[in-house]
């Protein structure tokens, strides 16, 4: 980023995504290669980790669109650091 | 520890143990980048006041998604089937909106940066006091409490020593929070929201498979000991212990649904705080309404797969439920705590199994860094820098807040090592902190809307509301009283409600009240309308933001759920 000292944090979404995405990756292998009939007995004859994975990567390519589509702006702020202290009080301007 | 005939070891092989350790990594890893934005005590307790509603409104419910409610829910599921979810629908929501409505503007437009603050604007130094240090010794306990329940839970899963799943914890919470603050905090509560849900959502949909869909599940709950009245959430007799209808739904519309759940979502700073750390008051006012959202659905992937282990696990069903029911022991040896466990060992293969448990464990450990970042927060503002070191730099305030926190989280080992001794006393306990908050909604209230009450009133009004509560759980406790199910709590609220009124009123006639120009911002009659609006430009901007909409929104579906269930 570009000033290191703000205070608006890194994109959330994009951990999000990550975990949804190594999730669902390793649910829907595990679903698709190595699902036993015991497994499947277990969990009521729903293939489970392969469902849930599949959903987990749409999950995971929602949260990517949804972080490109609004990237997160770094507020511009001329002198934040007085502002903070006295407690954030008037909007930033955009 | 309690003996356990049900075996609840899990299965979990390399895979669970990848995937749990992904978790962790994670967690981790936002404490550290958080770290980099944290360069004043403002970043550090309240995230720099910079976040989306989005998040903060996600963290708002998951501070509360704790295991004990995950785990305690899915019991009372079990146990008492669809009325559970007046814990959510009446004993959340409304309050929820009226946060976000009605008195955000106070807490976020006065912009004091935690609860006992608004305390002492409004009521003077003895009232801050008071709320103070009763918040930070409350969020102390109830943080051992919950390493504790984590410590035994993955004693039960997969066999750790209690001690050694206590420290663990107790260092991967620590180092996020004391890294990054409020955000590291809040942050890790989003990832846990979409972790407990990735958990939850397909186990109840597996569930309902297996019991043949919701048709199947209606015909066995209605078959087996609680009978047909388990599916409808009206009047709800079994949960409140009631017999009556009419007092029934009296208890659960004003015991429930006002005083604690008024006291609870609207007091309790670990909840505001994260209103608190959004990035403008529209943002703010947003927070709990949007957490209101998934508060309303919550209830059936928490509930639902409790009901179907209620007829579907083998140590639950027929004959243990009744028992169970009854107060007694189950012949299995299980109780309705160990539900969703019990259900999850049944039914989630590998892979899933391993989600399941990090969703677990995330909740456990969401719970106590929101305790911790609570904690430090008050403890720093309102102990330390009003009483004991005024006036220094920040930066000497920032390194308090971390010291804090360690030293806290050293107390919460101890506190957890206390209640490993007395289990039953740490959920006491946690029932006793929730009538402190019966209290101070009653304070708030009354001195956000009536000018003239005095700083007397404050602090008199607060102590003889708690004490008041006390003694009636104290009574009901050695068995003077014996009220039935969950009417203890709600009487002991309700006592607590009145007692302060009236007291604050009577408080109030005979002493001085502040003048009223000190007062603008914390009074609705002494605050000028528009800074009570929030902004509608910019980032705020759009029917989609408008918090009066939003509220709309939710309450017209949450009457629906009512009426539908």
């Amino acid at each position: 980023m570009s000033t290191p000292t703000r205070t608006s944090a890194f994109d959330v979404r994009l951990i999000i995504a990550l975990l949804c995405g190594v999730y669902g990756l390793v649910l829907t292998v595990l679903g698709l290669f190595f699902t036993t009939d015991d497994d499947l007995a277990k969990s009521a004859d729903v293939n489970i980790n392969l469902w849930t994975g599949l959903a987990l990567l749409v999950l995971c390519l929602l949260f990517v669109a949804w972080a490109r589509w609004r990237p997160l702006r770094v507020p511009e702020q001329t002198d934040a650091e007085t502002d903070k202290t006295e407690g954030a009080g008037t909007e930033n301007p955009q | 520890m309690q003996v356990l005939a049900a075996d609840l070891r899990l299965d979990a092989n390399a895979v669970d143990y990848v995937l749990l350790a992904f978790y962790f990594v994670l967690v981790l890893g936002i404490g550290y980048m958080a770290r980099r934005h944290v360069s004043t005590s403002m970043d550090f307790f309240l995230s720099g006041r910079s976040l989306p509603a989005w998040v903060t409104g996600l963290a708002f419910i998951s501070a509360n998604l704790g295991a004990i409610e995950v785990m305690g829910m899915s019991a009372n599921g079990a146990e008492y089937g669809m009325p559970t979810a007046h814990y959510f629908w009446i004993g959340a929501v409304p309050a929820m909106l009226f946060l976000g409505i009605v008195m955000m503007p106070f807490y976020y437009g006065s912009k004091v940066r935690s609860v006992p603050e608004f305390m002492l604007r409004r009521f003077g130094k003895p009232a801050h006091l008071v709320n103070g240090v009763s918040f930070a010794a409350a969020q102390v306990l109830i943080a051992g409490a919950n390493l504790f329940l984590l410590a035994s839970v993955v004693n039960l899963l997969l066999g750790w020593p209690i001690w050694v799943s206590v420290i663990v914890a107790a260092v991967i919470v620590l180092s996020y929070t004391a890294l990054g603050g409020l955000s590291a905090a809040i942050y890790n509560e989003v990832l846990q929201f979409v972790v407990i849900v990735a958990a939850l959502l397909p186990l109840t949909i597996v569930g309902l498979y297996k019991v043949g869909g919701w048709q199947g599940l209606v015909d066995k709950v209605s078959a087996g000991p609680g009978g047909p009245e388990q599916l409808e959430s009206w009047p709800g007799n079994q949960l409140t212990g009631f017999a009556d209808n009419f007092l029934s739904v009296l208890g659960l519309v004003f015991g429930l649904g006002f005083v604690l759940s008024f006291g609870y979502w609207t007091t309790n700073f670990v909840e505001v705080q994260r209103a608190m750390a959004a990035k403008s008051m529209s943002a703010a006012r947003r927070t709990p309404i949007i957490g209101a959202f998934p508060k309303m659905l919550i209830p059936f992937i928490v509930i639902i797969p409790g009901m179907v282990a209620g007829v579907a696990v083998t140590e639950l069903q027929g004959d243990n439920k009744a028992a169970l029911m009854a107060g007694e022991a189950a012949p299995s040896g299980a109780t309705f705590n160990q539900a969703l466990l019990l259900l999850m060992r049944d039914l989630l293969p590998n892979g899933m199994l391993g989600i399941a448990i990090a969703g677990l464990l995330a909740s456990f450990m969401a719970g106590m860094a929101a305790n911790l970042s609570s904690f430090n927060t008050v403890f720093t503002y309102d102990i330390w820098q009003s009483y004991i070191k005024k006036d220094r730099p920040d930066g000497y305030y920032l390194r308090v807040g971390r010291i804090v926190t360690a030293v806290a989280t050293v107390f919460a080992i101890g506190t957890a090592f206390i209640a490993s001794t007395y289990a039953n006393l740490m959920d006491y306990l946690q029932q006793l902190f929730s009538f402190f908050n019966a209290p101070l909604f009653a304070t708030f209230i009354l001195g956000m809307f009536w000018r003239r009450m005095t700083p007397a009133a404050g602090w008199i009004g607060l102590v003889s509301g708690t004490v008041s509560a006390i003694v009636v759980f104290i009574l009901s406790e050695s068995g003077v009283w014996t009220l039935p199910g969950q009417g203890a709590a709600f009487v002991g609220a309700g006592a607590a409600f009145v007692i302060d009124i009236v007291v604050s009123v009577a408080v109030t006639t005979v002493t001085q009240p502040k003048p009223a120009e000190q007062l603008t911002g914390l009074v609705y009659s002494l605050t000028p309308k528009e800074s009570r609006q929030h902004e509608t430009t910019g980032d705020d901007a759009g029917w989609y933001r408008n918090p009066a909409l939003l509220a709309g929104i939710v309450l017209v579906v949450t009457i629906a759920l009512n009426i539908i269930f």
